[in-house]
């Protein structure tokens, strides 16, 4: 057993009773990712280990104090390497800002550091968080700690990864269209995208402004709770950051389902969705319905249009937001130009992976002259249609469960040739990021080919109290789920 | 409806979005862009025409900053990732003619 | 020539006006002018990967002001969106602006040209954040960026297309400015490029229903340059349409060096800027009791004022008009002349030799730094025949410049009058006396003479003589 296996709770409690040290859990999380980054590389950036340690040391001092008190103090976290660090580069897996090391942290980082948690590395991503699989980052693929032949999911799959590979207790990722709860579903790891506003998104490397959400990456339920409530708040410097009436996510915790409302979309559940994932998330909701949850199925309808509304939205955001890597300010510029536009453009080509351009394109293309009605705006009112489709669900239930994805992680290399078929993938994600909901995902069992299958719980907006009673009262039944890269770490 | 994207659309695209596509890209792009826009003509199937466009989600208005002067001198911030630059300006290809 | 055509010039303005705040409209960052390069910036206004804008109150205030005072209608719920380009003096490479939603529409400003009224409509005033400053450097050959400029607030003021003539554009842009310089929403100086007007003109053949095909001139940094672009860009359309060729719709930059302008396009500058709602910004929803406070707090603008100086000071038209032009000399003549109770007086001062100072130290009016209270002062000394007015305007030109308190100044210069009898008349009996040719030129009819005698008493008294005793003391001295 090593204390890489512990959850970021039990690890944070066991150092606050001085049974641990935050040196030794530093040293744990940093030979664990020694060990295994050759077969995982979860990490684009390791930090220093000397830099580590001075960090790990300034924390103790501070718990020593009386300073710091929280559940995450002295706990080694990963960051999704879209978000700013201040002093560390930060490439968004991208070579046209493999260069940049940002002045500033993002916010939700911030606040982790002000908790006590130490930065061991800056994790591998689908580039810019373009995609389903971490294959589109400039710096290579993260392979899956349940099988290394498969992708961990994306884009935060270097996240899920070091997470379900037991490189570190916990991690950030964010969630554009279910770059959280794929990956977590792929690499048997729990994680949350929370309501839209409720972690601010200052420093975060936009890709859809109106989807973005960064949220935790962990080992457990409890764990998520905790780490919500330390980097959800409302942030000045994010002006679409909501001030909730309540952030107190752990209370939930063990309230039970006694009595929760629980709907089953049939959309969610029709062709395409591999028998065995259907059968291993019907399975939970036995469970759930066992525990005293009232369980129905129920026509969610609309669930086809959100894919095509999301690709717009996402798409033309993007091309936005992206417009400023031009080789100016920062990062990759070209060497051979003659003139500005020649710069620009040399600088962007070369800069930008093929997804990344393609989706720059699409996005560029709807929002043109002659185009932006039929396009943009249709999706605007797509999306509309599709929240007021989700209301209607939740003045019916409190919880809608359902698959993450349509099958388990696929093998490396099979999914970027049809950029379609990988875009149809995310088509139990998508809608939860267009209606600003929370979608929760943690595991429900193995596949026969022994990889996790994800369960997905979806709440309405500021309901992830709702999420996390069910999702801990179901990860009670259910027991542990480890990757065999964890297992390894447990027999040291 | 089968989209086709021609040469001038896409080159047209590509000075919108500042990217430069060559010989056997550009046709994948063509392509890609036919084959997705086939894909979302999907949407046309819904009535939306009665529907307002849904921008922000939550009726979260007015979030405002205060007229005060809370930034220094971020002059050193500022270029500290420069590709190049002179006297603390970032330099660029020249764009008087 | 009986063949000519008559044509009709069009005009329409996209005024650009700089906002008086202190901090940027989406960050913390001064406003200030000047200062090195790059020293007003931080992430959010030199588009740092991560950083997101938040709105500066102050500059929806402003812009619903200027919205109430060119009579428009102010949208209840207003949000940004994005002008996606790209340039290097615009760190993001897209401007936050607005488009769908603009804070004001529908608004119209009453312009006088030549005695006849006219009504200008404002088809819509939007916000939006200023670009970064681009240089030439000639060693490089290259250019710098400087963004501190970026992101200054601006409102953008579209006309319609309702004027005829540079001197309708003219009096509109004056009208503009002195509205917007009254509520304090902007210095709107041209020269500093804290007004900018963009011109967007077509010509058609008098009677002729439909506009014709319209250019857009930019760079145009002063009334006389705007008269002479207009001129121009008119002229320059007229003579394609005489030649049977045909107007292309662009923008073209006005160099007013080379009289001329000249096209802007690129084939690299699609002018396609897909816009679309900023999901950074939550919308702006404006209450009526918002648009009622500030309608309270209007101030007394031009007119009012003008009609009121006339009225209650008895000054002219013309005079009202001149002390009324700008707000800060009206507000100085306002409070001086309550102080001094001699308003004739202190307008004298604000109208010539304030007017001429401004010119001699190429200032604009707004830049006077003076206070009333030592005009007022000024006026005092001279009313009580404390100094004479030679004095006066040398002391004058002290408070223009370092805005001195006239009687400390006058006490500690010893530049008061002298209205001692006795010792005027010991100096010019000296004077007299050691000048007999001009006595004798006096006494033999030449009373021109005069003049001299008394310019050699000024002298003498280091110009602090009371020239009235003067005069009065030499004649008897003479006569005698
Ligand atoms: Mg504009
Ligand atoms: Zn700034």
């Amino acid at each position: 057993m090593s204390l890489m296996n512990l959850t970021a709770v039990e690890l944070g409690r066991k150092i606050r009773a001085k049974e641990v040290s935050v040196q030794e859990a530093a040293q744990a999380s940093l030979e664990s990712i020694d060990a295994k980054e050759d077969r995982l590389h979860s990490f684009i950036t390791r930090i220093d280990r000397k830099k580590v340690l001075a960090r790990a040391d300034e924390v103790q001092k501070k718990i020593d104090a009386g300073e710091l008190t929280g559940p995450l103090a002295g706990v080694p976290v990963a960051i999704k390497d879209n978000m700013n660090t201040k002093g560390v580069l930060t490439s968004a897996a991208s070579h046209i800002l493999d260069n940049f090391v940002p002045r500033f942290s993002a916010t939700a980082v911030e606040r982790l550091e002000q908790a006590g948690a130490v930065v061991v590395g800056k994790t591998n991503m689908d580039e810019f968080a373009m995609g389903s699989t971490t294959e589109t980052s400039y710096f290579g693929p993260t392979a899956n700690p349940f099988d290394t032949a498969r992708v961990p999911g994306g884009s935060s799959g270097g996240s899920a990864a070091a997470v379900s590979g037991a490189e570190v207790p916990y991690a950030l990722g964010s969630d554009t269209g279910g770059s959280i709860r794929q990956p977590c579903a792929y690499c048997g790891a729990t994680g949350i995208k929370p309501t839209y506003g409720t972690v601010s998104r200052y420093g975060l490397i936009a890709y859809g402004s109106s989807l973005d959400q960064i949220g935790p990456i962990a080992k457990d339920v409890s764990d998520c709770a905790a780490i919500l409530e330390t980097i959800a708040a409302p942030d000045e410097k994010d002006s679409t950051s909501v001030a909730r009436d309540s952030y107190a996510f752990t209370k939930s915790l063990t309230q039970g389902v006694k009595g929760l409302k629980i709907g089953i979309p049939r959309d969610y559940f029709g062709d395409g969705l591999d028998p065995e994932v259907r059968q291993k998330v019907l399975a939970a909701a036995d469970v759930l319905k066992s525990e005293g949850a009232i369980v129905e199925e129920f026509d969610l309808s609309l669930v086809q249009y959100a894919i095509p509304a999301y690709y717009l939205i996402a798409c033309a955001e993007a091309s936005s937001n992206l417009e400023r890597f031009d080789g100016v300010k920062y990062g990759y510029r070209t060497k051979d130009y003659e003139e500005l536009h020649q710069m620009y453009k040399k600088t962007r080509s070369e800069g930008f992976g093929p997804e990344v351009r393609r989706r720059i394109m699409l996005g560029s293309f709807v929002l043109s002259s002659g185009y932006y009605d039929a396009y943009y705006l249709k999706a605007l009112r797509t999306k509309a249609l599709i929240k007021a489709a989700f209301d209607k669900a939740f003045a019916r239930y409190d919880v809608i469960l359902g698959p993450v994805a349509p099958t388990t992680a696929p093998k490396m290399n099979s999914s970027l040739s049809d950029p379609l078929k990988m875009y149809l993938s995310d088509v139990y994600t998508v809608s939860v990021n267009l209606c600003c909901l929370p979608g929760l995902s943690l595991p429900c069992g193995l596949a026969s080919d022994g990889m996790p299958v994800g369960l997905q719980l979806i709440g309405d907006c500021f309901r992830e109290d709702n999420l996390f009673r069910a999702a801990y009262a179901y990860e009670q039944a259910r027991g542990p789920i480890m990757s065999p890269f964890a297992r390894e770490e447990a027999e040291k | 409806m089968a989209h086709v994207i021609d040469d001038e659309t896409i080159d047209y695209v590509g000075i919108l979005a500042k990217l430069e596509l060559d010989g056997e890209e550009k046709e994948k792009a063509k392509k890609d862009m036919a084959q997705m826009l086939d894909y979302v003509d999907m949407l046309n199937e819904l009535d939306t025409d009665s529907v307002e466009p849904m921008t922000h989600v939550f009726p979260v208005n007015n979030v405002f900053r205060e007229d005060v002067v809370t930034n220094g001198d971020g002059s050193e911030e500022a270029l500290a990732n420069a590709p190049e630059k002179k006297e603390n300006q970032y330099v660029v290809p020249k764009t008087f003619v | 020539m009986s063949g000519m055509k008559q044509y009709e010039t069009v005009i329409g303005l996209e005024v650009h006006v700089e906002l008086a705040t202190k901090t940027k409209i989406f960050c913390g960052c001064s406003t200030a002018f000047g200062g090195a390069p790059n020293t007003h910036t931080c992430p959010v206004c030199t588009g740092m990967p991560g950083s997101l804008p938040v709105l500066n109150k102050q500059v929806v205030n402003y812009a619903i002001a200027v919205g109430l005072a060119t009579n428009c209608d102010i949208t209840r719920k207003c949000k940004f969106d994005r002008k996606n380009y790209f340039y290097p003096d615009n760190p993001q490479n897209y401007q936050i602006s607005q488009l769908y939603y603009p804070i004001c529409r529908n608004g119209h400003v009453d312009i006088t040209v030549n005695g006849s009224q006219k009504s200008v409509g404002i088809h819509e005033i939007h916000m939006e954040e200023d670009a970064g400053k681009l240089i030439h450097d000639n060693w490089l050959d290259a250019s710098l960026v400087d963004y501190n400029r970026s992101g200054v607030p601006l409102i953008e003021i579209v006309s319609e297309p309702d004027m005829r003539s540079s001197e309708e554009v003219i009096a509109y842009l004056e009208k503009l400015r002195t509205t917007i310089q009254y509520l304090g929403a902007s210095d709107c100086k041209l020269q500093e490029g804290s007004m900018r007007a963009d011109v967007n003109l077509s010509v058609r053949e008098v009677g002729a229903k439909q506009f014709g095909t319209r250019t857009e001139m930019k760079n145009i940094n002063s009334f006389k340059a705007i008269a002479h672009a207009i001129a121009g860009e008119t002229q320059r359309q007229i003579e394609l349409l005489e030649d049977g060729k045909k107007v292309i719709q662009e923008t073209r930059r006005w160099d007013d060096n080379k009289g001329a302008s000249f096209p802007m396009r690129s084939k690299e500058d699609a002018k396609d800027y897909r816009y679309f709602p900023e999901p950074d910004l939550p919308p702006i929803v404006i209450s009526q009791e918002w648009i009622d406070r500030i309608k309270s707090r209007e101030p007394e603008f031009k007119e009012e004022k003008q009609a009121r100086y006339q009225k209650e000071f008895g000054l002219t038209e013309y005079d009202a008009d001149i002390l009324t032009d700008s707000r800060k000399i009206a507000e100085t003549f306002e409070k001086a002349a309550a102080i001094c109770g001699n308003p004739k007086k202190t307008a004298n001062w604000l109208m010539d030799d304030t007017m001429r100072l401004l010119k001699d130290h190429s200032m604009d009016p707004e830049d006077i730094r003076f206070s009333p209270e030592h005009l007022a002062a000024l006026v005092k000394l001279t009313d009580s025949n404390t100094i004479n007015s030679s004095v006066a305007a040398e002391v004058f030109e002290k408070i223009f410049t370092d805005d001195i308190d006239p009687d400390k100044y006058v006490e500690e210069h010893g530049l008061k009058q002298v209205n001692d009898a006795g010792a005027l008349e010991e100096t010019i009996r000296g004077i007299v006396a050691a000048n007999p040719q001009s006595v004798a030129d006096y006494k033999a009819g030449k009373k021109k003479a005069i003049g001299f005698l008394v310019g050699q008493t000024m002298k003498a008294m280091k110009g602090k003589a009371n020239p009235g005793m003067v005069n009065q003391i030499l004649t008897r001295l003479l006569e005698e």
